[in-house]
C-alpha cells in the first residue's frame, strides 16, 4: 500500500512541474497571439490600440505580473479554459482538443494494441524456435523496421488508396455522413481508419518483434528456464510460465508507455492522412502560431504520459514481485 | 547392488563451434544406487558439461558425439538415456534423475513463488494431486529441509542464498529421484552455510535413499564427503577412487597436485601453488 502512496505522490509532483512548465513556456516564447492576427492584418492598414487591446482580452493576454497570471492559469486548468484558439477562432481551444482525443485513441490506440500483440506473441515464438528455419524471417522484420515511416506509409497509400481504390486516402470518415452513433458513421470510420491503422501496425510491429525475440532468447539462457527443463515440466509451461513470463516484462514497460503517447497521436500518420486527430491538430496549431491550442494539446498529452506511467508502476506491481516493497 | 544405477560408458561431448571444443572426452563412470560420487576438477574441465549431459539438458552447439549413459530403471530394466526423447525423456528427467544447480540464486524464477514453482513440479507430472494437496506437499518438502513452511508464499528474492539451496534440494526431493546431480552446490554460500547443506545433503540421503553426482572443484570436501571421487582434467577422468585411496596413493601427478594445493591449517608448510601443466614442467 505505502508502494501506491508514494507513487501516488510522484505522480501529483510530476504533474504540478508539467504543468508549471506549460505555463511558462509560451511565455517565455517570443510574441503572442495578438501580435500574430495584427501580423496578418498588418497589410490593411495600421491597428488603433482599442482594437488591439480588445484582442487582448479576448486572448485573455494580460500584463499582471507573472504570479498574478499564473493563479489565473491554475484557476482556469480546472474549469478547462486554456482560451480561444487562434486557427479556429473562435472555438475554445480545448473544444478543439475534446474534438480530436476520441479519433486518435480509437486509432492510434487500437493499432498499438494490435502491433504489441502480434510483435510479442510472434517475437516470443520465434525466440523459442531460435536456430530454426524461423531465424531467416529475422532479416525481413529488420528490413521493414528500417523504412522510414512516412516512406512507408506513402507507398501504402499509393498502392492502395490510389492504384487499387481498395481504401480512401485521406480523413477520418465519409464527409456525407452525419457525425452520430450510427452504423453508417462507425462503419465509414472503420473503413476510413483501416489503411491509417495498418500502416502504423506495419510499421511498429517489427521493432516488437525484434526486441521480444531478443529478450526471450536472453531469458531463455537463464538457470531458472533450465531449471524449468530439468524439472520435466510440459513444453508450454516451460515456454509461458518461466521464459515468456520474464521476457515480456520489459515490454510490458514500454507498451505502457507507448500508451501514453497514443494521445500525443502519430503525428506523421496523420499528416500523410489528413486524419482528424490529436496530432493533425498538433501540427495545424504549431503552423498558425496558435498558442491557446498547443497549450490544450501539451497538456491533455502531458497528462496521458503521466497517467500511463502510473499504471505502469500500478501494473509493474503486479507482474514484478522484485519491484515491491517489503509489506 | 548387482547393477549400477547409472553407468556412463566412453561419453564424448563436443562443442560444435568453428573449432570443435571435446569438453567431456571419453568419460567412463558409474554410480551405485545410493552412493555419493564426487566429481573434482578445475573450472572448464567439462565436469557441468558431463552433468548437463546426464540429464541431456545440452543445448546446441553443445552435442554428444559418442558413448552411452544407461540408468536401471526401480524395476531392474535398463534405460538408454541417450535414446530417450519427447515425452519419455520430459517424465524421466525429475522422476528419476533431479538436479540442483550452481548458485541457487537464479535457479529458481524470479516471479513467482517458492511453493508455485514446487507445485508445477506435481501438475507436470503426472500426480492427479488437488491445488490444496500440492500445497501440502511442497509444505511438507520446506519443512523436511528446516524450512518454515510460511516461506511458501515467499519469492527467491525474499530469502537468503543458503535458504534458495535448500529450496533447491526441497524441490529435488519432490518426486523421490534416486539420483540428484549437484552441480557446485554450495559454491556460491560461505563455509557456516555450506557445512549446513552438507549435512542436510547427508541426512536426507540417509532418509530417502537417493544417489548424488556432487559436482564441485573443491577437493578438500569431496574427500569428506564421496563414496567414490573421480578427477577430471581438460575433459578427461584422470583418475577414480575412494577417498581413503586417493589420500593416500594419487596416482595422477595432478590429483598429487591437487591434493598438494590445500594450505596447511597453520602455515607451516610449503605450498606447490603452481598452475598445474597437463603433460610434463613448463
Amino acid at each position: 500500500m505505502r508502494y501506491y502512496l508514494r507513487k501516488l505522490g510522484f505522480y501529483l509532483i510530476a504533474t504540478w512541474i508539467a504543468i508549471t512548465l506549460n505555463f511558462l513556456l509560451p511565455r517565455l516564447v517570443k510574441g503572442n497571439p495578438v501580435d500574430v492576427i495584427l501580423a496578418k492584418t498588418q497589410s490593411s492598414g495600421p491597428m488603433p490600440p482599442e482594437a488591439r487591446h480588445a484582442l487582448e482580452l479576448q486572448f485573455g493576454l494580460s500584463h499582471d505580473p507573472l504570479i498574478v497570471q499564473y493563479v489565473h492559469y491554475l484557476g482556469n486548468l480546472f474549469t478547462g479554459n486554456f482560451g480561444l484558439s487562434v486557427s479556429n477562432y473562435p472555438t475554445p481551444a480545448i473544444d478543439v482538443v475534446a474534438q480530436a482525443i476520441p479519433w486518435t485513441l480509437v486509432l492510434v490506440g487500437l493499432s498499438t494494441v494490435i502491433s504489441y500483440i502480434i510483435g510479442v506473441v510472434f517475437g516470443s515464438w520465434l525466440g523459442w524456435k531460435r536456430g530454426s528455419w524461423t531465424d531467416g524471417l529475422l532479416p525481413v522484420s529488420t528490413f521493414i523496421s528500417a523504412i522510414p515511416y512516412f516512406w512507408l506509409a506513402l507507398v501504402l497509400v499509393y498502392i492502395f488508396g490510389l492504384t487499387l481504390h481498395w481504401f480512401p486516402v485521406a480523413g477520418g470518415y465519409d464527409l456525407n455522413i452525419v457525425p452520430a452513433f450510427t452504423p453508417e458513421f462507425i462503419g465509414s470510420a472503420i473503413y476510413y481508419g483501416v489503411l491509417p491503422a495498418f500502416t502504423i501496425v506495419l510499421a511498429s510491429v517489427s521493432g516488437q518483434l525484434l526486441s521480444t525475440r531478443n529478450m526471450m532468447v536472453s531469458t531463455m539462457a537463464e538457470d531458472y528456464v533450465t531449471t524449468a527443463r530439468a524439472k520435466g515440466l510440459r513444453q508450454r509451461r516451460v515456454f509461458g510460465s518461466y521464459a515468456m513470463r520474464n521476457a515480456l516484462l520489459p515490454s510490458v514497460a514500454g507498451f505502457a508507455m507507448s500508451l501514453g503517447f497514443i494521445v500525443n497521436g502519430s503525428v506523421v500518420t496523420e499528416t500523410v492522412f489528413s486524419y482528424p486527430g490529436v496530432g493533425f491538430t498538433l501540427l495545424q496549431a504549431v503552423q498558425n502560431n496558435d498558442y491557446p491550442l498547443m497549450q490544450a494539446v501539451f497538456l491533455v498529452i502531458t497528462l496521458a504520459v503521466l497517467g500511463a506511467n502510473l499504471v505502469v508502476d500500478i501494473v509493474y506491481g503486479f507482474i514484478d514481485p522484485r519491484t515491491r516493497l517489503a509489506n | 547392488m548387482s547393477q549400477p544405477l547409472l553407468s556412463i560408458n566412453n561419453l564424448t561431448v563436443q562443442y560444435q563451434v568453428a573449432t570443435p571444443v571435446t569438453a567431456v572426452n571419453d568419460v567412463s563412470l558409474y554410480i551405485d544406487p545410493g552412493e555419493i560420487y564426487g566429481l573434482a576438477g578445475e573450472s572448464g574441465c567439462g565436469k557441468s558439461t558431463l552433468a548437463y549431459a546426464v540429464t541431456r539438458l545440452l543445448q546446441p552447439p553443445a552435442a554428444i558425439t559418442g558413448g552411452s549413459i544407461e540408468w536401471t530403471a526401480s524395476d531392474d530394466s535398463r534405460i538408454d538415456i541417450l535414446r530417450l526423447d519427447g515425452e519419455t525423456l520430459r517424465t524421466f528427467r525429475w522422476e528419476e534423475i533431479a538436479m540442483v544447480f550452481q548458485g541457487a540464486m537464479n535457479a529458481l524464477n524470479p516471479v513467482h513463488t517458492i511453493g508455485s514453482q514446487i507445485a508445477d513440479v506435481f501438475k507436470d507430472h503426472g500426480t492427479r494431486m488437488t491445488r490444496a494437496e500440492r500445497t501440502a506437499r511442497a509444505a511438507e518438502l520446506l519443512r523436511t529441509v528446516g524450512i518454515d513452511d510460511k516461506r511458501l508464499k515467499s519469492y527467491p528474492h525474499e530469502l537468503s542464498g543458503g535458504m534458495r539451496q535448500r529450496v533447491m534440494i526441497a524441490m529435488a526431493l519432490a518426486l523421490r529421484p534416486r539420483l540428484i546431480v549437484m552441480d557446485e552446490p554450495t559454491t556460491a554460500l560461505d563455509v557456516v552455510v555450506q557445512r549446513n547443506i552438507l549435512e542436510e545433503i547427508n541426512r536426507l540421503r540417509g532418509e530417502f535413499g537417493f544417489a548424488v553426482l556432487f559436482i564441485t572443484h573443491d577437493l578438500g570436501l569431496l574427500l569428506e564427503i564421496s563414496d567414490r571421487i573421480g578427477i577430471m582434467l581438460t575433459g578427461r577422468l584422470v583418475e577414480q577412487g575412494t577417498p581413503h585411496a586417493l589420500q593416500n596413493s594419487p596416482q595422477h601427478d595432478y590429483t598429487q597436485h591437487l591434493l598438494n594445493s590445500f594450505p596447511s591449517l597453520r602455515g607451516d608448510l610449503p605450498l606447490t601453488g603452481t598452475r598445474y601443466v597437463a603433460g610434463g614442467s613448463r
